[in-house]
């Protein structure tokens, strides 16, 4: 085991929030044609309101801190936010577009220590970035911060998501990371917005794509492995945890809403209303996410995936069952293996709903 | 014996997880735990107390140990976290050390 996971598996044990995603706005200076957010502001965290969460974090164990948004560098008091983060001593992570950021902000950003910077390009074309972020010049000014941030030793990571308008550019994107010394990470999946609406995920890639995807080793290592038909399951990987959303990770929205993950919409508690570490311990809607093993799966408990499915609780839960499949992630299991998920089995054999077909369209007309 | 000032890297993250302290270096993201008896010498490191206070004042009251094997293990353990930069160590006070939860 790794010391990583040694530490999650100690955080588990012990009830511990080790990771936090804060994101501080959902305004955006970019108008991202996936993206899941509202932008309009309706009542976002004062600066004080930010610093009394973040002694709560800390006092609550958290050491993993995502900040984001929107874009957190609209807000005009990003930096002492910034800075009082690392005076609490959280291993900040910085999730931006990185528009606004240039040599004075880099410099910054370094001087505060934060970890790691990642940051949103959509392809290696202007064309193509410019027109998911709706904002002419972004890519530019994106690599000319990614520059900066380089250049004062950052680490910094190009976050990619795969979607209908950027297919052709997974592998251009993955160049440019690599010319600029960068990491990149690559990820298919669209989610519905967090008002439920689901037409974004028409935009999700679709299956002939991501099984090239699946199938590059730069992005999941061994092919084999990674693409490998799954073994049969043993009985005790039923008592395994979905993953770390309520468990160890949690997510706060600007308006100080608590949620088991940033994918995960359950609403469950309120800082401006209670102590986070009240929300942590006793809200019934994280206590209902721990409840859940994979053997309360009424679907995915009998797959052939469950241990190796990503399957997303959250996706799930917008999909209207927190314990039910998500269908995103049956369709990469599929994908990866050539073996269908017990979802699509099940749908499959289930009857049609739409009504036989009648024979040739008739008219009748009745005279009188 | 020359006095020893320890504080710690600003370039760090740490928080305490039970008995243990969880540190990662923002420089090249590596992740060190401590164990209980290095987290009492990493909480204490606060640039003003000498590294010999520390192990009398704190180590050897909450540990059964000698004082000699104690001030030796803590100035192995100082001396390999400040050659991975999350703990600066020097002859005079330090001030500018962090605040740490």
């Amino acid at each position: 085991m790794s010391l990583m996971a040694e530490v999650n598996a100690k955080a588990l044990a012990l009830g511990v929030p080790i990771s936090a995603h804060l994101d501080i706005t959902y305004r955006c200076n970019e108008r991202c044609e996936h993206c899941y957010l509202e932008h309009d502001d309706k009542g976002e965290m004062t600066t004080a309101e930010i610093f009394d969460i973040f002694g709560q974090l800390a006092d609550a164990g958290v050491f993993f801190l995502v900040i984001s948004g929107g874009e957190p560098l609209l807000r005009r008091d990003f930096f002492p936010i910034l800075e009082r983060a690392r005076a609490l001593l959280f291993n900040v992570k910085l999730k931006t577009n990185a528009v606004l950021i240039r040599e004075p902000e880099a410099h910054r950003i370094r001087e505060l220590g934060v970890e790691q910077v990642q940051i949103s390009v959509y392809s290696h074309r202007p064309e193509v970035h410019d027109g998911i972020t709706k904002l002419p010049g972004s890519l530019k000014k994106t690599l000319r911060a990614i520059e900066f941030l380089k250049s004062q030793g950052l680490k910094v990571t190009i976050a990619n998501v795969l979607m209908r308008p950027n297919l052709l550019d997974a592998s251009g994107v993955q160049r440019l990371a690599a010319d600029m010394g960068v990491g990149y990470t690559l990820d298919p999946t669209i989610t519905p917005m967090m008002n439920g609406d689901t037409s974004l995920l028409s935009m999700r890639a679709p299956r002939d794509v991501l099984r090239q995807v699946f199938r590059d080793p730069a992005l999941v290592g061994d092919v084999d492995e990674f693409c490998a038909v799954p073994a049969p399951v043993a009985d005790e990987v039923l008592d395994d945890l979905p993953c770390s959303a309520g468990h160890t990770a949690c997510y706060i929205s600007p308006y100080a809403d608590v949620y088991p993950c940033v994918q995960f919409p359950l609403p469950s508690g309120n800082l401006r209303r209670q102590k986070f570490i009240d929300i942590w311990k006793n809200s019934p809607e994280l206590n209902e996410v721990r409840s859940i093993t994979a053997r309360d799966l009424p679907t995915c408990s009998s797959c052939s995936h469950v241990a190796s499915c990503t399957r997303c609780p959250g996706l799930a839960f917008m999909e209207g069952n927190m314990r039910g499949p998500s269908t995103a992630d049956c369709e990469k299991s599929f994908v990866r293996t050539g073996i269908p998920s017990a979802n699509m089995l099940a749908k499959a054999s289930a009857p049609s709903r739409r009504p036989s077909f009648p024979g040739l369209v008739q008219i009748r007309m009745a005279t009188t | 014996m020359t006095p020893k000032y320890i504080a710690h890297s600003r370039s760090i993250a740490a928080r305490q997880l039970g008995d243990e302290m969880v540190i990662m270096s923002a420089v090249d993201s590596t992740l060190f735990t401590l164990n209980p008896v290095a987290t009492a010498i990493w909480q204490a490191a606060d640039g003003k107390t000498p590294l010999s206070d520390i192990v009398e004042g704190t180590i050897c009251r909450e540990f059964e140990v000698e004082p000699e094997l104690a001030y030796r293990d803590a100035e192995a353990l100082v001396n390999a976290l400040a050659g991975h930069g999350i703990l600066l160590v020097s002859e005079q006070p330090i001030t500018t050390a962090q605040e740490s939860r």
